[in-house]
């Protein structure tokens, strides 16, 4: 009975996970396209630039994304104008885009954070040995600093996406059946939240092993350099840990 | 200033063909301090010049305003006779006119530094095809070709899949002098190549860098290495403070050192 009752509920969660996965992957595809912009202004070196992006950072990151998520989704529309808009009124009266608006604006604050100290903690002499060869700003940037920074990047930026993805978690207070959605309404309809919220967060758990998972494997991927040299890695640890 | 500066400038003649750095009164500060008070150099092809110096007297300083990676605050550099030109920024200070003219330049001067500063995320055979496949845009096997030859002649090419953090001070360095020598360079400029070596490791780059000096390449190298200097390079040049001090044939100087600072230098090395 109990097993039948656990098996149907992850049943049902489950078939929300593609839901999560949606509102997970457009938050954190736009965050990045933010985040890469907030990056490029702070680093620009504009006075007005720094402001601006400190400002977005200070908001964004000081105020909880519940408050963010209130504020577009029930906020927005007690303006006329916006209500009027043909652009913002039909991504602002539907949940689904507010809630990936939300996450997308928090989570650049974070990332942009991220990116700064990746791009500072290049080593100053590797860009000054590409200046030196004769490298333009652009081929610089794309050949030494951005590798560089991006596997800098990589372990902090793991850890907001998987923040990320517990926070869609969320979107079930703007009306969304995403997982934790409709295990919310399974648990009012069975008054068993033990059985119910331990079928979620299981899901939960397991999607952000995966998540962990690839991002432990992209990082070993791109830091051979970091590893210990080939002879030495074939005698003591001939395979990889990570996976 | 000594009589020596005057001399050092009046030993720098209009650029003529076989010029291949000129410096003519070069001048930078950081902040209050000047570090260089005007210096002029010339360097022809074949040259090979050892710039001594105590630390803080200048000479990595000089060094890196030849290429730009400092931006000298007056002051003109000549590359194979073409003047670097240089603009007024809006802060009043000097920038260079044309950053193409600047990156064109550089690729003609490559640079060995101190801590190597080869690329970590690549290994030691894309360190030297990078900047020659996409600066001079040559075609990528023929890149790889002469950097495989350039690792076998510095005697790291079993290394050449390596990444630099897991090789040998001494190893990175000659992979740096490889990567350098892969642009095909006008001038090389040495700064301090073996200060950040383990003693025994300076060898295997000082021996890397006689050859060169052997088959007429053109060199600046600042350093330490009184033998290299004395033995090898075909002219010396003293910094002290800012200022040149002294400028000569290696030999003659060591022998008859022509100012007392030289003279204190020398001694204190051969403590």
């Amino acid at each position: 009975m109990a097993f039948d009752f656990y098996l149907s509920t992850m049943w049902s969660v489950l078939k929300a996970l593609p839901l999560t996965l949606e509102i997970w992957f457009f938050g954190i595809a736009f965050g990045l396209v933010i985040a890469t912009g907030l990056t490029w202004l702070r680093a620009s070196g504009s006075k007005l630039g720094e402001y601006f992006t400190r400002a977005y950072v200070f908001i964004f990151r000081g105020s909880p994304l519940l408050v963010q998520l209130y504020l577009i989704y029930f906020g927005l529309s007690q303006f006329d104008f916006v209500r009027h808009s043909p652009i913002l009124w039909p991504i602002l009266r539907d949940p689904m885009y507010c809630t990936i608006v939300a996450m997308a604006l928090n989570t650049a604050a974070y990332e942009s954070e991220i990116f700064r100290g990746a791009l500072r903690a290049v080593p100053v002499g590797q860009i000054e040995a590409a200046k030196a060869f004769g490298m333009s700003a652009f081929t610089r940037f794309r050949l030494v600093t951005l590798p560089i920074a991006l596997r800098l990047a990589l372990p902090a930026y793991s850890t907001e996406i998987i923040l990320m993805t517990k926070a869609t978690a969320l979107a079930s207070v703007v009306t969304i059946m995403e997982m934790m959605g409709t295990a919310q309404k399974i648990q009012h309809d069975t008054f068993r939240p033990i059985e119910v919220l331990t079928c979620a967060g299981v899901i939960y758990l397991l999607l952000n092993l995966s998540i962990a998972r690839l991002f432990a494997w992209v990082e070993y991927r791109l830091s051979p350099h970091l590893r210990p040299p080939p002879e030495q890695s074939q005698q003591i640890r001939p395979v990889p840990e990570v996976l | 200033m000594s009589a020596n500066v005057a001399a050092a400038a009046k030993a720098a003649p209009s650029p003529d063909d076989k010029s291949a750095i000129s410096v003519r009164d070069m001048r930078k500060c950081f902040g209050d301090h000047e570090v260089l008070k005007g210096i002029s150099l010339e360097a022809h092809k074949g040259d090979v010049i050892s710039i001594l110096g105590s630390s803080g007297s200048g000479k990595s300083t000089m060094l890196r305003c030849i290429n730009l990676l400092e931006t000298p605050d007056s002051g003109e550099v000549r590359v194979d006779g073409e003047l670097i030109r240089m603009k007024q920024g809006r802060d009043g200070r000097q920038m260079p006119a044309d950053i193409r003219q600047v990156e064109r330049i550089r690729a003609n001067l490559a640079m060995v530094f101190q801590s190597f500063n080869l690329w970590s995320h690549m290994t030691v055979l894309e360190n030297l095809v990078a900047a020659p496949t996409h600066v001079l845009k040559r075609p990528r096997a023929e890149c790889l070709e002469q950097a495989e030859a350039l690792l076998k002649r510095v005697g790291i090419w079993e290394r050449r899949n390596y990444y630099p953090p897991h090789m040998s001070g001494g190893q990175q360095q000659r992979a740096a002098i490889a990567r350098a020598l892969a642009m095909n360079p006008k001038v090389m400029l040495f700064d301090e190549p073996t200060s950040a070596l383990d003693p025994e490791l300076v060898g295997e780059v000082l021996r890397v860098m006689r050859s060169l000096a052997e088959e007429g390449r053109t060199m600046l190298v600042v350093t330490h290495e009184m033998s290299f200097a004395r033995d090898v390079s075909s002219k010396v040049m003293f910094l002290h403070k800012g200022e040149v001090d002294s400028v000569g044939e290696p030999k003659e100087m060591f022998a008859r050192p022509p100012t007392p600072q030289f003279k204190q230098f020398i001694a204190n090395f051969n403590k």
